[in-house]
């Protein structure tokens, strides 16, 4: 079974926010949210710094607390690579997702309900990459299966170190950083 | 304008045209897609142009969805986006979909500033502005009417006002931004860096930047090939005093001080050369005057630069090591918006004589030569000799400016020396914020009987105009055909993918109109820009039909570096790398750069610095919902330290005020650990003032509204800016 997941190389973006804008207008993002977006994490003291730049978005969990937590079923872990998303006609915009997700990954959409990163799965049926990865002017995003140990994700993480966002929250995250 | 002299035998014939590999299918071409003439095409279509939200002019593909722009994405045929836009282009639909886009053409009704308007016909604007020239011409001379124009777009005003007669055109580009870097590498190379810059950076072994802050200045194919280089884990040298995305990408980050750039250049000199590091055969080879040169660094030890720049004797020898180690493939990059000080010219030189020590100019990861394709330009007829020298540089007092100086036409707009300048004609530049020391450029104004704004938003500059013409948006409109200069030959066209929502139009349909109205309509022998461009095109073997279906154009390959063949030919006076300049010590000035200490500001001050966003280009994306979902606002950077002092913390609103008691609007704060203690930085182009701008109005501040002071560079006169100081004044309303 594929895992889909995505292999951001931190080292190589500069936080741009070009991931951000290709996702506004591939899938119509409304004006005020977006689906994915730019962290910035300094540590040190002037000059002496460390900063990681790093484009977020949903992890697209293998223990995903928002599909646990949703009271419709709308929120559910599609059988394509195991991508989460949500039907929207079948949504309360009962913000639970919004409440139990700890990367703050979802919004309720202008038209009421809860939306967020698909991985852009309507290309991925296609056989393209996410709009966030195929745009990106430093290539520093790879998207792929985790489980193929061909795939270029899975040569990534074994060539590099690398973190997840929040493992002790034990949602398994799919998004795994470069360092 | 970028009159680089380029060699004979680069020339491509039309012959050696291949055809790019057919990376995406176009399947349409340009047909009017757009819903105002009711043809509408179902389903999705792809048209490749390329991209106006910068100078940058990146190829892409434009996405149309049942007759609606839906997204773009890069051209992957094309050398400068390699298939991959920057956050600006792709963001390129709402510049479409702009609600505050200047809508039909417009004559001021009231006094000049108040924004009040009466919308008219082309026909009454074109006859009102064909009136005044008219007059300006009889009573003062063509030449009384000067242009200031940015990008390609401009090239068909240029047209008219040159066959009008006039020889005053200028952009901001060359004494308000890149100007000083093309003196200093044309004072010592005989070439200048050119746009794009022929920065080898993807073969970069090392790679310095001084206060480039190339990530944030989202230059498409730089940014591309920097992260490459980071990836292929070059050696990154980053200079700023603040701690920019380069700065976390690099090995050695220095925290200079702002200003003291020279002292740092000449102390790093002076250790390649003391040390032997320098590349000996290169500079024995091509250089000229080095022995001297060498004699005069020998002042400029990293001890001595160590209480100028604040930084570590050990560390400025360390970095100069480290670029001697990877050279030739190492790039210190010229930068680009490089008026900072007044000393730009020379500092640009130091950092060209830096690059001539390592031996990077014409090596690979250093500077390669760039090509183009052969294409003729349209044979027009011979424009009227001009009876006046230009305005901007009387009796040559900027002896090395090659292009003209835009603050020198608008001191002579002021003096009416040395003749009187009465027309404007402003095409895509918001000179309000464009220029420095805005009080001068509104004097200017008032001195003049017209001033035509062309734009496609209600800019600050077409708020102050007499006549506003709207224009289409890139993805409206055809413009001139992009032959351009870079690492292989390719031309790209810019086609219309959807129609003009309002009474917008194309610059070219205008300059034509307006050059009919003129009586000059001799130098308009074509019917519409698809005859013209099809007419280059054809003279260079070149097939329109094609061009309109892929977009991009690419010839063969050509030699780049020396050692692939490229003629090591210098144009400048001794034929060689000039180390040390006569014709610089001719003019009165510095053979070799010299330090100048930058005058430090009133106590209790701090320098303001400013810099690019990713998501915006200058003051002219700021209505574009998209981008402005990105960020909405500037902030003022802040030392956490001093924050923490003046009881201020990130998210609260202040406003600047300049040595000048000039306020700023009120602007968030952004207290960081990024930047030094004694400035602070923020985003060009926000704090709009303009009403027509709804949506970008009063947010965020504008640093061009605080620079009221400048220094002007003797050598080309270019105006430093980062020469205003700022006080943080408490804001009473938070939020």
């Amino acid at each position: 079974m594929a895992r889909f997941g995505m292999v951001i190389d931190s080292a190589k973006c500069v936080g741009c926010m070009d991931c951000v804008v290709a996702c506004k207008t591939e899938n119509g993002v409304p004006e005020g949210f977006n689906r994915d977006w730019i962290e910035y994490e300094v540590q040190g003291k002037y000059p002496s710094l460390h900063m990681e730049i790093r484009s977020e978005r949903c992890n697209h969990c293998n223990n995903p607390p928002c599909v646990y937590c949703c009271p419709t079923g709308a929120s559910h872990v599609h059988d394509l690579g195991g991508v989460v998303l949500i039907t929207h006609n079948v949504c309360i915009g009962c913000k639970a997702c919004i409440a139990s997700c700890p990367y703050d990954a979802r919004f309720i959409h202008s038209d009421g309900y809860a939306d967020k990163c698909t991985f852009c799965i309507h290309r991925v049926e296609k056989g393209l990459d996410p709009a966030c990865v195929s745009v990106c002017p430093t290539r520093c995003m790879s998207f792929g299966d985790l489980e193929d140990p061909n795939s270029e994700v899975t040569r990534l993480l074994q060539s590099r170190n690398h973190h997840a966002l929040m493992p002790e929250a034990g949602t398994k995250p799919c998004i795994l950083y470069l360092v | 304008m970028n009159p680089v002299s380029r060699r004979k035998f680069l020339k491509i014939s039309a012959a050696t045209i291949s055809v790019a590999a057919a990376g995406s299918a176009i399947v349409k071409g340009a047909e009017a897609l757009g819903n105002k003439s009711g043809k509408q095409v179902k389903g999705v279509q792809k048209i490749p142009t390329y991209c106006d939200i910068c100078f940058w002019k990146c190829g892409a593909i434009a996405y149309v969805n049942d007759g609606k722009l839906w997204k773009i994405e890069g051209n992957p045929d094309d050398p400068l986006s390699r298939g991959r836009l920057c956050p600006r282009g792709t963001g390129g639909v709402g510049a479409h979909y702009d609600p505050d886009r200047l809508k039909s053409p417009l004559i001021r009704r009231n006094e000049r500033g108040r924004e009040e308007w009466v919308e008219v016909t082309w026909d009454e604007a074109f006859t009102h502005i064909a009136d005044k020239l008219q007059k300006i011409k009889e009573q003062y001379g063509p030449e009384a009417v000067a242009l200031f124009a940015h990008g390609i777009g401009g090239n068909f005003f240029k047209h008219t006002l040159k066959a009008f007669g006039t020889p005053n055109i200028a952009a901001p580009s060359f004494a308000q931004c890149r100007g000083p870097r093309d003196v200093g590498f044309r004072l010592t190379f005989g070439e200048d860096v050119s746009s794009p810059e022929r920065t080898d950076i993807k073969n970069s072994g090392c790679i310095v930047l001084i206060g480039s802050h190339l990530g944030e200045n989202m230059h498409n194919s730089q940014v591309q090939e920097f992260a490459e280089a980071v990836g292929n884990g070059a050696s990154i040298i980053v200079v700023d005093p603040r701690f920019s995305v380069a700065a976390s990408k690099a090995k050695f980050y220095l925290p200079i001080k702002p200003g003291t750039d020279l002292a740092l250049l000449l102390a790093w000199m002076n250790v390649i050369v003391r040390e032997g590091l320098y590349d000996k055969d290169y500079v024995q080879k091509y250089g000229f005057g080095f022995e001297q040169f060498a004699v005069e660094l020998t002042l400029y030890t990293p001890e001595w630069a160590y209480p100028e720049t604040g930084i570590e004797p050990e560390l400025i020898r360390l970095t100069a090591r480290e670029m001697a180690r990877y050279r030739p493939a190492t790039l210190v990059h010229p930068g680009r918006h490089v008026t900072w000080y007044g000393d730009d010219a020379q500092r640009s030189r130091a950092i060209a004589l830096l690059n001539a020590l390592l031996g990077s100019w014409g090596r690979k990861g250093g500077f390669f030569y760039p090509v183009s394709m052969d294409v003729p330009g349209y044979p027009y007829p011979a424009y009227p000799k001009p009876q006046k020298v230009n305005v901007d540089n009387p009796d040559n007092k900027y002896p090395f400016a090659h292009e003209a100086i835009t603050t020198g036409i608008r001191d002579a707009t002021i003096s009416g020396k040395p003749y009187p300048v009465k027309g404007w004609f402003v095409y895509a530049t918001n000179l309000i914020h464009a220029l420095p020391n805005e009080a001068e450029t509104i004097k200017a104004i008032q001195n003049l009987d017209l001033l035509v704004v062309v734009d496609v938003i209600p800019s600050e500059i077409a708020g102050w105009a007499d006549v506003v013409l709207p224009e289409s948006v890139y993805l409206e409109r055809y413009d001139d055909i992009n032959v351009e200069w870079f690492r292989d030959p390719f031309v790209a066209l810019r086609q219309p993918v959807v129609e003009s929502p309002h009474e917008q139009k194309p610059n070219w349909w205008m300059a034509k109109k307006l050059a009919e109205k003129l009586g000059l309509g001799a130098f308009y022998p074509w019917k519409d820009i698809e005859e013209y461009i099809n007419h280059r095109l054809t003279a260079a073997g070149l097939s329109f039909d094609e061009l309109k279906k892929k977009g991009i154009l690419q010839g063969s390959k050509q030699p780049n570096y020396f050692d692939e063949g490229v003629p090591a030919e210098f144009s400048t006076p001794s034929g060689k790398i000039e180390f040390y300049s006569l014709q610089l010590a001719k003019a009165g000035f510095d053979p070799v750069p010299k330090y100048n200490r930058p005058s430090p500001g009133p106590p209790g001050s701090f320098r303001l610095l400013y810099g690019r966003s990713p998501v915006h280009s200058f003051s002219r994306t700021q209505s574009n919902h998209i981008l402005m979902d990105m960020t909405a606002e500037n902030e003022v950077w802040i030392n956490a330290d001093v924050a923490r002092r003046m009881e201020l913390k990130t998210g609260d609103y202040i406003r600047l005020k300049n040595q000048d008691d000039i306020l700023s609007n009120k602007v968030k704060v952004k207290a960081t650990e990024r930047i030094r203690p004694d400035c602070v930085y923020m985003v060009h182009g926000f704090g709009h003032n303009s009403r027509g701008l709804k949506y970008a109005f009063q947010k965020g501040a504008s640093d061009a509204q605080l620079l009221t002071r400048y220094v002007t560079d003797p050598l080309m006169g270019g105006t430093g800016m980062n020469v205003n100081f700022v006080t943080i004044e408490a804001e009473a309303s938070h939020g």
